[in-house]
């Protein structure tokens, strides 16, 4: 069942949701990446949770005017207009009074959200349709979706995804240095509102697959994933991308395959397993990798202390400084250096020595700012430097205890 | 002691540390991978004014914050008048940076000034008259009584400054750990600020600050701590404060002809 | 209105919806300040997940089960923010939207796994809540507060957002103080000896109560909005915390009475029959106090500091 419905075999709509949640996700991973990039991820929140109200007010006019209140673009284009309004609400509160955008985001979000709710009790006391399946709007369904309207979330994903790669290139700059953007003359704020805009658009062809509450997930758990692997800009995009577009199809194909599998909530849960796969073993920004890291860190510097410690003969304190002296076979169990220690301690602060010399010296500069305490001298100068910072340091010097 | 001292031939003076107000031990504090502040020892002389100086990035304020717990060390120790830290919190008194706090934030002067009275109101006591006139006593000491009830972001950074330094008079320490009290701050601040200082040290009290400006170190401070990731020289000033100390830290960063005036105005 | 017909219908979802929003907006302020207004949000997405969880494992609807499991899913829910802000090195906005959109699609998918059909569960009543149900049948007019036995058929909700508020109250006003202090100034909060990092979490806990408490009566969306509408509202009105705090109370209090009596008669003098959401109709008056406290009130703008003198 599940071979089927990822090979596209399971009938002609899961079919169309397979393809439309593919695209969703290729373009959601895309311009979610610039939106965290920007350091602005939660910003999709307030979107999506904006585009509640004007749903209902589509709806509400439809039906008013006559026509049919499940029309699928009349309800988007509501959604994408009181986005809008909940995006300026956003921005005007940030730039005209004290409150951070945090609490801009919060209270955009809660409002609107809470106003569509108002809309929606309306709605049903209309009596057109119960409700008229808007709920759907709030977790997405892709049950019993029309042909058409799959038709327009699969246009509206490769709109998105093309407007986005027209513009990804200010839109990368902005992200990356703002102040830097505006020096070169590009419009910043106008740049910021595209982006919102690409949001909102990608929002708004969400809507229906994974539904308003969860579109958020699949802006930001992609860009997330994908930066875990790279620290190349147009690599996390097309990274991202790739999360994304594989977390849809996959969600999609699984929602498929079995009944009560929503397919909004698999294809975060999807996206959230690749996830976290990229935070525990991504080779270098993994947990995994940080904590190996972290710990041999540790145990240089802890080494490299108490070599210093013993080369000039004074007490070392951290139980932990002991513990791997010991076993790096520097000191014996009773504390007394062994004569590998002496040879390694002496060493040890003789490079000290050189690196001050080094570091003193205008000449060396470029190579004084590689000093952090732990690199071994041999591994940044030639012998004929070393031999030269040693000729200045003097003879070899004894320890004095 | 440190490969300066050990080639001046200086002898280790263990002895001062079981009483420094400020003792450190193998200090090494890293962001990621690189130490910021690497195996530094430090011992403070008592009732003296200490300058923490370096160049830029040389971990002065890291040094500071890892002593005072708020940054944790990957390794080191630290004591305080002989004793660990968290015995003797009452004893200190810490002004932040400037920039380290949101000035928009919902508060007045003379609030902030109760702030250092904290430990004596505890968590339920009463702000009553003696304290206000205590805060208000260590706003008129920096010469900002009249600004007692404006909100905090209403200040020039000068004042701001000032302010954070009442707070830490209010605390009634016997150890004072500034960081760059003096960056961005008018000159009368600077001014107003250091006769503080110096009357703390006439009250036997013990300051220690982290410094920038090289040209007023020997007019303000006794002792200097120079780092820059290892610890340099530790001295008084006509000690460790020399060209060549200052060449081992600040390298190829500090102008030789600056080097060379500092020097000459040490004579 | 007669207290006989006052009474019953209304005294007690206005009660619940008032002490609700006090409950939230008290912890509020503090996350406005700390910039973490958007733990709020966090927190009122993963009550879903712990309540369906809470369900799945007791196999009842009962409510202490179901708020341990909410209160409980809110703790995961920030040590996993915390967590993977720290050890991958993302930015908190980013890290929170991870872990609750995945929690809260994990709480749907549970619920559509689960035959919920004999209970009343799902996702609509976790978002609005329904104030409106939260009726005192027993009462017969003002008389029955005094009534023993009216009393005891008082909707359970009320005794228990209303202890709920109390401990907020109390828990704000013991670690006024500290609160105060770290939210301002951590590093100096750390060198007098306060542990910021406890406080922070207990602050969020408190939050986190409130939240699951509120919930249970008014849903979520009333939650995230009385986190942060009333505050930051109050925020417009003073440069005082403490005159902020009580600005946020009245705000709050305003929010659910007017919110409440707009949803059930507003409808009504439009011509209208039916009552609409309350909860959120309550949301809708919070936001437009602060569209009016952020047009005119005093203390709008920023009063940052100048970088230099």
């Amino acid at each position: 069942m599940l071979w089927e419905a990822l090979s596209l075999q399971l009938g002609y709509n899961a079919t169309l949701v397979a393809i439309g949640a593919t695209l969703l996700g290729v373009s959601a991973g895309v311009t979610g990446t610039f939106l965290f990039l920007r350091k602005r991820a939660l910003v999709s929140d307030a979107i999506s949770h904006a585009t509640l109200p004007g749903v209902c007010l589509a709806f509400m006019a439809l039906v008013a005017f006559g026509g049919d209140g499940r029309n699928l673009i009349g309800l988007l284009a509501g959604s994408a207009v009181s986005a809008w309004v909940g995006l300026l609400c956003m921005n005007w509160l940030t730039r005209h009074t004290r409150l951070a955008e945090d609490a801009a985001i919060g209270a955009v979000l809660s409002v609107f959200f809470g106003f569509g709710i108002v809309l929606l009790t309306v709605i049903q006391t209309m009596g057109v349709g119960r409700q008229a399946g808007l709920e759907g709007f709030l977790l997405g369904s892709t049950a019993g979706m029309l042909w058409a309207d799959a038709m327009v979330i699969a246009i509206g994903g490769a709109a998105t995804l093309v407007l986005v790669m027209i513009i990804r290139r200010p839109m990368t700059m902005v992200a990356f240095d703002p102040e830097y953007a505006a020096a070169r003359g590009l419009p910043v704020h106008r740049i910021d509102l595209a982006m919102m805009g690409l949001v909102m658009a990608v929002t708004v062809v969400g809507l229906k697959i994974v539904g308003l509450i969860l579109i958020v997930a699949l802006l930001i758990i992609p860009a997330v994933t994908a930066r875990f692997w790279t620290d190349r800009s147009d690599r996390v995009v097309l990274l991202a991308g790739l999360a994304g577009g594989l977390a849809g199809y996959l969600g999609a194909g699984l929602s498929a395959s079995a009944p009560n599998l929503p397919t909004g909530p698999i294809i975060v849960l999807v996206s959230f397993g690749f996830f976290a796969l990229s935070l525990l073993f991504a080779p270098v920004r993994g947990v995994l990798a940080a904590v190996l890291r972290h710990l041999r860190f540790q145990r240089r510097v802890h080494i490299r202390q108490g070599l210093l410690a013993l080369a000039q003969g004074q007490k070392i304190y951290e139980p932990l400084t002991i513990r791997l002296l010991r076993r790096a076979g520097v000191v014996r169990a009773d504390g007394v250096a062994t004569d590998e220690g002496k040879a390694r301690a002496a060493k040890a602060l003789r490079d000290e020595k050189r690196w001050e010399i080094v570091r003193s010296d205008l000449a060396h500069e470029a190579t004084a700012a590689l000093y952090d305490g732990l690199r071994d001298i041999e591994t940044v100068l030639t012998l004929d430097q070393i031999a030269e910072i040693d000729r200045r340091i003097g003879g070899p010097q004894e320890i004095t205890p | 002691m440190l490969e300066l001292a050990t080639v001046q031939g200086e002898s280790v003076e263990e002895q001062g540390v079981d009483h420094s107000p400020l003792a450190i031990r193998g200090m090494t504090v890293s962001y990621g991978q690189k130490p910021a502040v690497f195996s530094v020892d430090m011992t403070v002389q008592p009732g003296a004014m200490t300058a923490i100086i370096g160049p830029n990035g040389a971990g002065k304020s890291t040094l500071l914050k890892a002593a005072l717990g708020i940054v944790s060390p990957l390794s080191g120790q630290v004591t305080v008048f002989g004793q660990p830290l968290e015995d003797q919190r009452a004893r200190i008194a810490y002004v932040p940076q400037r920039a380290s706090v949101d000035w928009d934030f919902p508060t007045r002067v003379i609030d902030v000034i109760l702030m250092g009275l904290s430990r004596q109101l505890g968590l339920l006591g009463r702000v009553r008259a003696r304290h206000k006139a205590r805060a208000m006593d260590c706003l008129n000491r920096v010469g900002m009584r009249e600004f007692a009830d404006r909100q905090i972001g209403q200040l020039s950074g000068g004042q701001q400054q000032r302010v954070f330094l009442a707070r830490a008079l209010a605390q009634d320490a016997d150890l004072y750990l500034l960081d760059e009290p003096f960056a961005g701050v008018d000159a009368a601040t600077e001014k107003a600020i250091i006769a503080v200082l110096k009357s703390l040290k006439e009250a036997g009290k013990t300051v220690v600050v982290v410094h920038h400006d090289l040209a007023t170190v020997a007019d303000y401070f006794d002792h200097v701590f120079l780092i820059n990731t290892r610890k340099v020289a530790e001295g008084s000033v006509a000690q460790a404060f020399t060209a060549e100390t200052l060449q081992s830290a600040y390298g190829g960063r500090l102008a030789t002809a600056q080097i060379d005036q500092i020097s000459r105005a040490l004579g | 209105m007669s207290g006989e017909e006052f009474v019953p219908l209304s005294l007690t979802p206005l009660l619940i919806g008032t002490f609700a929003a006090i409950a939230c907006a008290l912890p509020g302020n503090f996350l406005v300040l700390r910039k973490q207004a958007l733990i709020g949000d966090a927190i009122s997405h993963v009550v879903l997940p712990g309540i369906v969880v809470a369900f799945l494992l007791t196999g009842a609807i009962s409510t202490w089960p179901m708020m341990l499991g909410a209160a409980g899913a809110a703790v995961v829910a920030v040590v996993m923010i915390e967590a993977i802000r720290r050890l991958g090195q993302i930015e908190p906005g980013a890290a929170m939207g991870v872990v609750f959109t995945t929690m809260f699609a994990g709480g749907v998918l549970l619920l559509e796994q689960t035959d919920t059909s004999t209970v009343h569960l799902d996702v609509e009543h976790a978002l609005y809540g329904n104030l409106e149900s939260l009726i005192w049948l027993d009462a017969t007019g003002w008389q029955s507060l005094l009534d023993v036995q009216a009393l005891a058929g008082l909707p359970p909700e009320l005794p228990r957002i209303a202890l709920t508020m109390v401990g907020v109250i109390l828990f704000t006003w013991l670690f006024w103080r500290p609160l105060k202090i770290s939210t301002f100034d951590e590093g100096f909060a750390r060198t007098i000896g306060i542990r910021t990092g406890v406080l922070g979490m207990a602050l969020v806990i408190t939050a986190a109560i409130a939240a699951v408490a509120a919930f249970d009566a008014v849903g979520s969306i009333i939650v995230i909005a009385m986190f942060i509408c009333p505050p930051a509202a109050a925020r417009m009105m003073t440069n005082r915390l403490e005159t902020q705090i009580a600005w946020s109370v009245i705000f709050a209090t305003v929010s659910a009475v007017f919110g409440y009596v707009l949803a059930g008669y507003g409808p009504l003098w439009l011509g209208g029959e039916d009552a609409v959401s309350a909860a959120g109709m309550i949301a809708t008056i919070s936001g437009l106090m602060l569209a009016l406290t952020a047009v005119f009130g005093p203390c709008r703008t920023r009063s940052g500091a100048p970088s230099h003198a």
